[in-house]
């Protein structure tokens, strides 16, 4: 147990005020898609209306948009998880210089600036005579959240006992068949949170799309354009919808690890 | 490389080098080779390009030094880019102390639980709430002035407070984590110890917690930076015309001039930036970049 | 099916370290063969070249009398049971169990069949649908052993498969290996640094120090008639005196030491080689008055009762320790701490032998 202090009810506050911080924005973004004014905004409160949602589904470039970024986080999720899973298990079995090199350019994109990921694929493809488009999105994407992907499979060999796809060897198992029933099952943890985060950084992804898309729409160009353009409130209503459907994955998740520590505490209380 | 073979056989092992190949070459390294070579070529006419006066030259680069403008941007980029991953620390590392060591075991992954939903909501519409707080009849002027702080709303949105607002609000988080994760894993007893020879808190702090802290500050201020800085959304939403942030310029270049290879001289001189600023951490805290890359 | 195993002058490099050295032996089929040493000397090594993880840098390897040089190891017919056992975390026992049928495309009816028909042969029945992680310690070895018989390997390979549990299981799984073996007739090779082990379960035993096999017998013989200094230090416990052989006549010698000069058999390969004499405990005897023959006069320092026997510790006039075991049989009289005695032992007891001694083992 451990034991409180006096200090502690600071902390308390500091992290109520941190979280009022962290979410009364988007609930001042959510409100604003139902007032009834012109520009986004709670305060003045002109009067509740539901229009903005019903411009924004009427809005034929917005669904163009939504589709598009789906495809394009589908795609990416299909291309990064193999690329970031095999490029863990190489740099997993190997040592020395070679590791560190292959390493060093592994996370190397994570810590580029996404402009300049956009720009030199835009350079590189076009040299190639390969157009700008969402098909460049995707390679963009790639090349930064297969490093996410690589760094998750990593992590997760790491605690992986080597002993196992001896023994399944030497029980005769082949190479591919230890690999599918052995080492994948150990790594599907991995694998699926490094597809759920490939997934939501593609979604999320502006500053590569930017430069590679041509003349497609994604989600976040659309809303660029938008506040660029010219700002209705119907950007709310977007945002009061992706915020939702965040929350009720995030709720959905919380109750299911409920669920989980609870069986977990009565499976070792049964011993 | 031969345990490799050894341990996956030689079909699996081709696979494994194919698809790593495939990304570090076509995706990583090729492209920035490209936008090396690139900017050190002139912008011509389709016709052109091959033709005589495709040479190299610094010209695209001369373009960036001639100019003070650019040269001032860019500083003020760097600049206020540092001092956002400053506040963001020093916003953060409370936090992750409390998350780590004195809240309550069950309350933690609700916390965090909560604290994952703004950074699942992108980028550019977090800092569209702030475009709204931050409007002059927004939601902050009314609520200080209904609290009597300030009598006149402020115009909030003027020179670089409210981009750093923004990124600050935007990036937190992206520095929270890592040091949460860097604290999490000090041994409690280490604290304890410290406090039992006599040390007042902030020497716990200081010689204690700190130090064991320094991969995971490292990592979170190498991605708030390195996001501050390349950060386009932000600025664009919550700037004002006497500030001006270096990936405005990149955009300019890219799509208004349509000069690609002045725009990839300019995201050269960003990635490099960038790069400095990484060794620089790594020097300054004596961190490896496997450290960093967490 | 069952198969010997050859080893021909197999060595393992690894870099410019020789892990494995030169090492002969030829082990028959259906026998329970050990390879003991302590740890670093090479036995784990040579379990992974048979198995095929490893590959010897010079020598041949032969299973049933096939060169295996290019028989990879899930083609061998051997099964490696893991020193930390290395159970599928993610597959229920049965699954477990099964693998090696279910790799070799045997259908889920026949495979649950053989898996329950194993469990019954290690006498787990009920734990088919169990996971691993709710296995006792003894269980999970049971487990181990059914997944490696069944893929009815010729030959079956242990690496230290006892040393995590408590001592109690380990006796008893001591016996139900044994027991294991016989029933099946496959070929066992153990490794262990536990001389107890080893003793206990093998048919023959091989003693293993840096990489090289330093005899190969039965249990009985490893104890009774070690081959150098190395075997009868690290098998059994021993008084040892440093001297030199002063004259032989036969099988016997004159050995002269600090503590006196005795008669003692002579071991081989000792002509010119630094020797020692190897004696032990449960074969002296202290007596009131002194002997004709190998007679030291000693006084007790020390009585510790062990239960089955009473160890008796004691200095001689130039500072040796020295000790001496009786059988605890209800009527011996036990000696006193101070008492001046003498102890006494038969030339045919004490051991001449060369070379060095163990280092001993704090695990042994």
């Amino acid at each position: 147990m451990k034991q409180t202090r006096k200090s502690d009810w600071l902390f308390h506050t500091y992290m109520v005020l941190f979280l009022a911080y962290m979410l009364l924005p988007l609930v001042v973004m959510g409100g604003a898609a139902f007032n009834d004014s012109r520009f986004p905004s709670v305060y003045p409160w002109v009067g509740w209306t539901d229009r903005w949602f019903v411009e924004l589904w009427a809005d034929a470039r917005m669904w163009n948009a939504f589709r598009n970024t789906i495809y394009v986080a589908l795609a990416v999720v299909a291309i990064s998880v193999p690329i970031g899973t095999a490029a863990a298990i190489l740099v997993n079995s190997i040592a020395g210089t070679t590791r560190s090199v292959l390493y060093g350019l592994m996370i190397a994109p994570i810590l580029t600036p996404g402009a300049v990921i956009g720009i030199s694929t835009l350079l590189f493809w076009n040299t190639l005579s390969v157009p700008a488009g969402l098909h460049l999105a995707v390679l963009g994407q790639v090349s930064y959240i297969a490093a996410f992907v690589m760094l998750l499979v990593l992590a997760r060999l790491q605690s992986f006992d080597r002993g196992l796809e001896e023994a399944a060897l030497d029980l005769g198992a082949s190479h591919m068949q230890v690999m599918r029933r052995i080492l994948l099952p150990h790594l599907y943890p991995a694998i699926g949170a490094g597809a759920a985060i490939g997934f939501f950084q593609s979604i999320e992804n502006f500053n590569v799309t930017l430069f590679t898309r041509g003349t497609y729409d994604t989600l976040t160009v659309y809303v660029f354009s938008k506040v660029r353009s010219g700002i209705t409130p119907t950007i709310n209503a977007l945002a009061l919808i992706l915020i939702s459907v965040t929350l009720v994955c995030a709720i959905i998740y919380e109750v299911r690890r409920r669920r989980a520590a609870r069986a977990e505490r009565m499976l070792l209380a049964k011993g | 490389m031969k345990d490799l073979l050894n341990r996956y056989g030689p079909v699996l092992t081709s696979i494994f080098i194919l698809l790593t190949a495939f990304w570090l070459l076509a995706l990583v390294i090729l492209p920035n080779i490209y936008l090396f070579e690139n900017s050190f070529r002139p912008y011509l006419p389709i016709a052109e390009v091959g033709g005589p006066n495709d040479t190299y030259s610094f010209d695209n680069y001369l373009k960036f030094f001639e100019s003070p403008i650019h040269i001032r941007v860019f500083i003020w980029t760097i600049l206020y880019s540092s001092i956002v991953t400053v506040i963001c620390f020093i916003i953060a590392y409370p936090l992750a102390y409390y998350l780590a060591k004195v809240a309550d075991l069950k309350l933690v992954p609700t916390l965090f639980l909560l604290l994952f939903i703004p950074l699942w909501v992108s980028e550019i519409l977090r800092s569209f709430a702030w475009f709204i707080i931050l409007s002059l009849k927004g939601p902050l002027n009314f609520g200080l002035i209904g609290l009597g702080i300030i009598e006149d709303p402020i115009r909030w949105m003027t020179g670089f407070r409210s981009v750093m607002i923004g990124l600050v609000y935007t990036y937190v988080l992206f520095m929270l984590f890592p040091v949460y994760n860097a604290v999490q894993s000090l041994d409690t007893n280490q604290i304890e110890a410290s406090e039992d020879l006599g040390a007042p808190w902030w020497r716990t702090h200081w010689r204690v917690i700190l130090p064991h802290c320094k991969p995971g500050i490292a990592s979170g201020s190498v991605t708030v930076f390195m996001l501050s800085a390349g950060s386009i959304l932000v600025p664009t939403l919550l700037a004002s015309t006497n500030s001006r942030w270096f990936t405005e310029i990149i955009q300019q270049w890219m799509f208004e001039s349509q000069d690609w290879n002045t725009g990839s001289a300019y995201a050269f001189l960003l990635l490099i930036i960038c790069t400095v600023f990484v060794s620089l951490v790594m020097r300054i805290f004596k961190v490896k970049l496997s450290d960093i890359a967490k | 099916m069952t198969a010997g195993v050859d080893l021909d002058n197999v060595c393992a490099d690894f870099g410019t370290f020789r892990a494995v050295d030169r090492v002969n032996v030829n082990i028959q089929p259906g026998e329970f063969f050990s390879f003991l040493g302590p740890s670093g000397c090479g036995k784990t090594t040579i379990l992974r070249m048979i198995s095929g993880f490893t590959n010897p840098s010079e020598g041949v390897i032969r299973i049933g009398g096939k060169d295996m040089k290019n028989t990879r190891p899930n083609q061998r017919p051997t099964a490696l049971i893991f020193q930390n056992l290395a159970l599928f975390p993610l597959m229920p026992v049965w699954e477990n169990i099964a693998f090696g049928l279910e790799v070799r495309g045997v259908d889920k009816n026949t495979r649950r069949a053989k898996a329950e028909e194993l469990l019954r042969l290690v006498d787990l029945p009920d734990a088919a649908d169990k996971r691993v992680s709710q296995l006792s310690g003894g269980q999970k070895q049971r487990v181990a052993i059914a997944r490696a018989l069944a893929v009815e390997p010729d030959v079956m390979l242990l690496d230290e498969p006892l040393s995590a549990l408590d001592l109690k299981l380990r006796q008893h799984m001591r016996a139900e290996l044994r027991a294991i073996q016989k029933r099946t007739q496959v070929t066992f090779i153990y490794i262990t640094h536990d001389q107890g082990e080893a003793l206990a379960m093998s048919d023959r035993v091989g003693v293993m120090s840096q990489g090289k096999l330093q005899q190969v017998a039965t249990p009985r013989e490893i104890y009774d008639a070690p081959a150098n200094g190395f075997v009868a230090s690290f098998v059994g416990e021993n008084n040892i005196f440093s001297g030199e052989v002063a004259g032989a006549e036969g099988a016997f010698a004159t050995f002269r030491t600090a503590s006196g000069t005795f008669q003692a058999r002579l071991g081989p390969n000792t002509t010119g080689a630094k020797t020692r004499l190897f004696l032990r405990p449960e074969h002296v005897t202290l007596q009131a008055g002194p002997g004709a023959l190998n007679s030291i006069p000693v006084e007790v320092t020390d009585v510790a009762f062990e239960g089955n026997f009473i160890s008796i510790q004691s200095r001689d006039s130039s500072g040796q320790m020295l000790v001496a075991e009786a059988r605890n049989d209800g009527a011996a009289t036990v000696p006193k701490p101070g008492e001046k005695l003498h102890m006494v032992f038969d030339p045919a007891h004490a051991l001449i032998l060369a070379g060095d001694t163990a280092a001993k083992d704090p695990d042994a």
